[in-house]
Formats: structure tokens, C-alpha cells, sequence
């Protein structure tokens, strides 16, 4: 069980300068990254992925589509990873669990009444608790945005420890939904209270809100993980999701996580896209580079 | 006071820089600067492609009525800026009584084009007689994007002659203007963009022909490429087009000759479906379906 919520402990001192966060992610956007480092970074992007499908209209059937091709990304050229993670509702994660045997992909589940997370205590719970026992390897949870925008940060934190209890070893990633954070502050609160909750990664959005990942949040969320992991020595993961739909952008994002918290996150294990139609825009990248030739979306497979 | 213009590219439906940040000076016959022109790249060409096919979806599917009320509109706003493409075809060389001919011409072909978008697919279709229990018939779809490379010894009428049958199939356009002779290219551009067609559906580009053809005839996202003779550059060109078996299209053409447009131009842009539908009885002749 996490300590009790003591703001003091939890809330870090510091408040966001935006003009000076948009001024440093404009020079992590100025990176000019060629060649042999594009095509190493590609490979990497695509190995960060979590291949996802959130919708209402999700059947079987999209779903083991979706996980072979979380398998087979591409196979007119071998040797190419396979993404990291298949993200799904917690009724695919049985289905998920089956198409991937045999197989290093992971299965995450989102719970707690995802998307919006307005839902009981005990129903969030169960969620959770149905998802880990149908097979899921890690739980993407959100948080009560209404009770965090009402200042409720104890609820906040005590509901991520509840449900980080009943994950016990599942990593846990909790989702921040920034796209209803209105400033950047309060991104940084709401990481400061994910991380000492217990949270394994933190992720920005849940993709059904605009704005999702932008660089100037996930920069925010990667400055809470460096002072943490500064003062504690504790690695937390980070994922940014929605809106990450090009390779330049995923680019921009992994020289931003290299350069505030260094090589150590830059692996699967601790850094994730949450991603639906990313892999097949660096895919169409990476088959540019193997044969000098603009890609077309008609020769890879439908998202 | 006298200002001169800034020949800027189109893509996506906006006039941008290239994105190269490089342009060449167009120069009259005594050697004086008329103009800067915008030397695009391959990341421009990359660039227009990924608009053409975004904007491919909702002008293949419009109703072939609107797409030929679009492109008279386009002859209207052309209609009402001749005095602008006079001044810019005498300025590259012609002479007045040539200019004001190409640009009635031009104005002319775009009409006829118009009146074609709700003609062309009921024309070129068929019902086919088939030895099964089938009702066979064929119809025609766009085939996409497809590259325009302008004559290069044209500013208005050979572009103007290229784009408007693709462009009344459905398809969309990444087009390379003259390079001596980009000017009314650009000037289309804005004629284009103040006649409710949809932003991407034409882009057009101005550089060196030679730098930007192998690319656009290499993208896998092109669908055909149309040009007229590329003397040493035809050869390297068509097998570009192979990866993705682009259909490269030839046409060398007097534009200033009336009989230099017809249906065929429309249909070699197009792609025949097929339907077979079962009926109870063998015909196709009789009205047994």
C-alpha cells in the first residue's frame, strides 16, 4: 500500500515556464537526424510502439488482424522488430492474449471506465481486476480528471494506489488525459501524483481528447521523471499517446527523452508510443530509405 | 507605385515558398530580371503528392455535375483575368495577337472540358454482352494522382490543355510547370484557388524539370504521369513509372490547334471496373434483365 497522500511530499516546488518550454522543444525540432541514425531511430520507434484500437466498433476480428500485424509489421522486408505492446478493451484482451502465443509482443489493457474514467470506485476495480485475470501484462488507467480540476488530489492519488494494488507485478500506466489539463502546471501536478501513487509509466492521453502528445506535455511529464528519478534513483517509463502519426515527430520525441533522461529510457521497457496509424508511416520511411522512393499507403497493410 | 509579384508554388491549397528556400531568376531578352521564381525540390514534389492524395478523396466522389460546375467556374475567373495573362505571355515573348489567341483558346478548352464531367462516364461506358447468367457492365473511375509534366515550350495553353481533362476524370494533379515559361502557371494557380476547387486537388510546382521528374515518376503514390516528348529524359523516366506500374502517357500536341482535345484524353486517366451480376436468364441483348 502507497504512503498516505502528503502534498508536500508529492508536489514538487516547481512551476512551468512555457515560453521556455516551447523555446527548448523548438531546438529538439531543429535535430536534422539522416541516414544511418533515421533509419536506427526508425527501428526503434518501431519497437516503442503499442499498436492500439480503442473504439465502440472493435470485433474479434479487428483485433487478432490488428495482433498479427503487431507480428509481422511488414514482411516483404525481414529482419524488422515487432512493436512492443498491443493496446485493447479489456473484453479483447482474451482474444489479444491468443493471437499473440508464442510471441515477445505484450498485451495492454485500459480500465477504470476508459475513456472518461466517471465510473465507481468498485466498478474500476473490477475492471481492472477482470483484465489482469483475462491475461493483460500491463493496465493503462485514467485518472478522475473532474476530482483533479476540483483540487481533490487526495482522491487522485489514493485511487491510482488502489488500483496499483490490485495490479500488483502488471505495470501500471496512468493516464493524465492532458488534452483536459488547461496548463502545463497542472500536467506537472498530475505527474507528481501518478509517480508517488505508484505508477509504473505515465502516459499523456487517452487519444479521444485533442490536444493529445504534444511535445510541449510530454516535455513536461519527462521533466517530472528526471527530478524524481534524480532524487529517488527510481526509473518511471513514459508513454506519450494520440496524435503521433508521423516519423519526424516520433523522431523529435525520442531525442527529446534522450536528452533529459538519457540512454537508459531509450528502450521499450520504459519508453512507448501509443499509436494506431504511426507504424505504418515509419514503415513507408523506412522502405524510403531502403530504396530511395516515395512510399505509398496503398502497399502496406490497413490500419 | 509599380511592385512587382512574387511567383510562389501551390500546394494543398495554399501559395508557399518552396520548401528548398532556393528560386531562379527568369530573365526577358535583354538580360533584365522579370522575375523570381520558386526552384522547387523533391521534398516540395513529396509534399504536393501527399496533398493530392488527401484531397483525391473528395473530389473523386463528388457528383460529376458540381466537378463541371467547378470548372466552368474556372473558365470564369480565367475570363475575368485575361488582361493579367496577356501581359504575362507578351512579357515571356509572345506577341499581343498571340497572347490574347492562347488565352481565348485556353478559356475555350476549359469550357469544353466543363461540359464533359457529367458526360464522359455514361459515354465511355458499357453494357457487354456475355455466354453466362450474368448482367456485364463496365464503368470508369479515376485512377488517382496524376503527374502533369507541362510543355515546355508553353505557359498557359499546353498546362491548361494537361490539367483540365485529369482534372475533369476525378483525378487529382501534382503538376511541374515550363520551366522558361512558369509564369502563367503560377498565375492558374490563383485562378484555380478562387474557383471553389477543393485546396489539393491541383498543385503546381516551378523548377527544373530534371530535378523534380525522376522523383514524382518514382513515388509510389502517383498513379500516372502525363507528358509530351522528354527527348533523353523519356527512357529513364518510363522506368521510373514500372515499380508501381504507373501509366505513362505521351501526348505531343499542337494545344493551339481546336481538334487538340477530345474524350480520349479524359479516358486514358481512368480505370474500367467490371461488374458481373447475376441474372436468372443468359442476355445482355434483349430485356431479359
Amino acid at each position: 500500500m502507497a504512503k498516505p497522500f502528503i502534498p508536500s511530499e508529492v508536489f514538487s516546488n516547481v512551476s512551468i515556464d512555457k515560453v521556455g518550454v516551447e523555446e527548448r522543444i523548438a531546438r529538439f525540432q531543429s535535430r536534422s537526424i539522416k541516414n544511418e541514425a533515421k533509419h536506427q531511430g526508425l527501428r526503434m520507434v518501431l519497437n516503442m510502439i503499442d499498436l492500439t484500437t480503442l473504439e465502440g466498433k472493435d470485433t474479434p476480428g479487428k483485433v487478432r488482424q490488428m495482433c498479427y500485424k503487431a507480428q509481422h509489421l511488414h514482411d516483404a522486408f525481414p529482419g524488422l522488430p515487432t512493436v512492443a505492446a498491443v493496446c485493447v478493451y479489456p473484453s479483447m484482451v482474451k482474444i489479444a492474449k491468443d493471437s499473440l502465443v508464442g510471441s515477445s509482443v505484450k498485451i495492454a489493457s485500459v480500465s477504470t471506465a476508459f475513456p472518461s474514467g466517471q465510473s465507481t470506485h468498485q466498478v474500476k476495480i473490477l475492471d481492472t481486476q477482470f483484465a489482469i485475470d483475462q491475461g493483460a501484462d500491463e493496465i493503462d488507467m485514467v485518472i478522475s480528471r473532474g476530482k483533479f480540476l476540483a483540487g481533490e488530489y487526495a482522491f487522485v492519488y489514493d485511487e491510482i494506489a488502489a488500483i496499483k494494488e490490485v495490479c500488483g507485478k502488471t505495470r501500471l500506466k496512468v493516464i493524465l488525459e492532458t488534452g483536459e489539463l488547461p496548463t502545463l502546471d497542472m500536467v506537472r501536478k498530475a505527474s507528481d501524483i501518478a509517480i508517488h501513487a505508484g505508477a509504473d509509466f505515465i502516459k499523456t492521453s487517452t487519444g479521444k481528447i485533442q490536444p493529445a502528445a504534444t511535445m510541449q506535455v510530454t516535455y513536461t511529464m519527462l521533466m517530472a521523471i528526471k527530478d524524481h528519478y534524480d532524487r529517488t534513483g527510481i526509473m518511471i517509463g513514459m508513454k506519450p499517446a494520440g496524435g503521433i502519426s508521423n516519423s519526424k515527430l516520433a523522431l523529435h520525441n525520442l531525442v527529446m527523452v534522450k536528452e533529459i533522461l538519457g540512454n537508459k529510457w531509450l528502450s521499450n521497457e520504459w519508453f512507448r508510443f501509443g499509436a494506431s496509424s504511426l507504424a505504418n508511416d515509419v514503415l513507408m520511411q523506412i522502405m524510403k530509405s531502403e530504396n530511395g522512393n516515395y512510399q505509398s499507403a496503398d502497399y502496406f497493410t490497413i490500419d | 507605385m509599380e511592385i512587382l509579384k512574387t511567383y510562389k508554388i501551390y500546394i494543398g491549397g495554399a501559395f508557399p515558398r518552396t520548401e528548398s528556400g532556393r528560386y531562379y531568376a527568369l530573365l526577358d531578352s535583354n538580360g533584365n530580371t522579370q522575375a523570381n521564381v520558386c526552384l522547387c525540390s523533391k521534398k516540395d514534389i513529396r509534399n504536393a503528392v501527399v496533398a493530392a492524395r488527401k484531397a483525391f478523396g473528395g473530389w473523386g466522389e463528388r457528383s460529376a455535375f458540381n466537378r463541371s460546375q467547378i470548372l466552368y467556374r474556372i473558365a470564369e475567373m480565367l475570363n475575368g483575368r485575361k488582361a493579367q495573362f496577356i501581359e504575362e505571355l507578351t512579357l515571356q515573348g509572345s506577341t499581343q495577337a498571340q497572347a490574347e489567341a492562347e488565352v481565348s483558346m485556353a478559356i475555350d478548352r476549359i469550357v469544353y472540358y466543363a461540359g464533359w464531367a457529367d458526360k464522359f462516364v455514361q459515354v465511355a461506358s458499357s453494357v457487354n454482352p456475355v455466354n453466362s447468367s450474368h448482367f456485364n457492365f463496365s464503368t470508369l473511375e479515376p485512377m488517382g494522382v496524376v503527374g502533369v509534366v507541362a510543355p515546355a515550350n508553353s505557359s498557359l495553353i499546353g498546362l491548361v490543355s494537361m490539367v483540365m481533362p485529369v482534372l475533369c476524370g476525378g483525378n487529382t494533379v501534382v503538376g511541374i510547370a515550363s520551366e522558361k515559361l512558369p509564369l502563367c502557371a503560377v498565375t492558374f494557380a490563383e485562378v484555380l484557388h478562387t474557383s471553389d476547387l477543393p485546396g489539393g486537388t491541383v498543385n503546381i510546382l516551378t523548377g527544373k524539370t530534371e530535378e523534380m521528374l525522376p522523383t514524382l515518376a518514382a513515388h509510389m503514390d502517383v498513379n500516372a504521369l502525363v507528358s509530351e516528348d522528354l527527348g533523353p529524359l523519356n527512357i529513364p523516366t518510363a522506368l521510373a513509372c514500372v515499380d508501381n506500374l504507373k501509366r505513362k502517357f505521351q501526348c505531343d500536341q499542337d494545344w493551339m490547334s481546336r481538334d487538340a482535345q477530345n474524350l480520349q484524353l479524359i479516358t486514358h486517366f481512368q480505370e474500367v471496373k467490371t461488374t458481373w451480376h447475376p441474372i436468372e436468364n443468359i442476355g445482355g441483348s434483349s430485356s431479359s434483365y
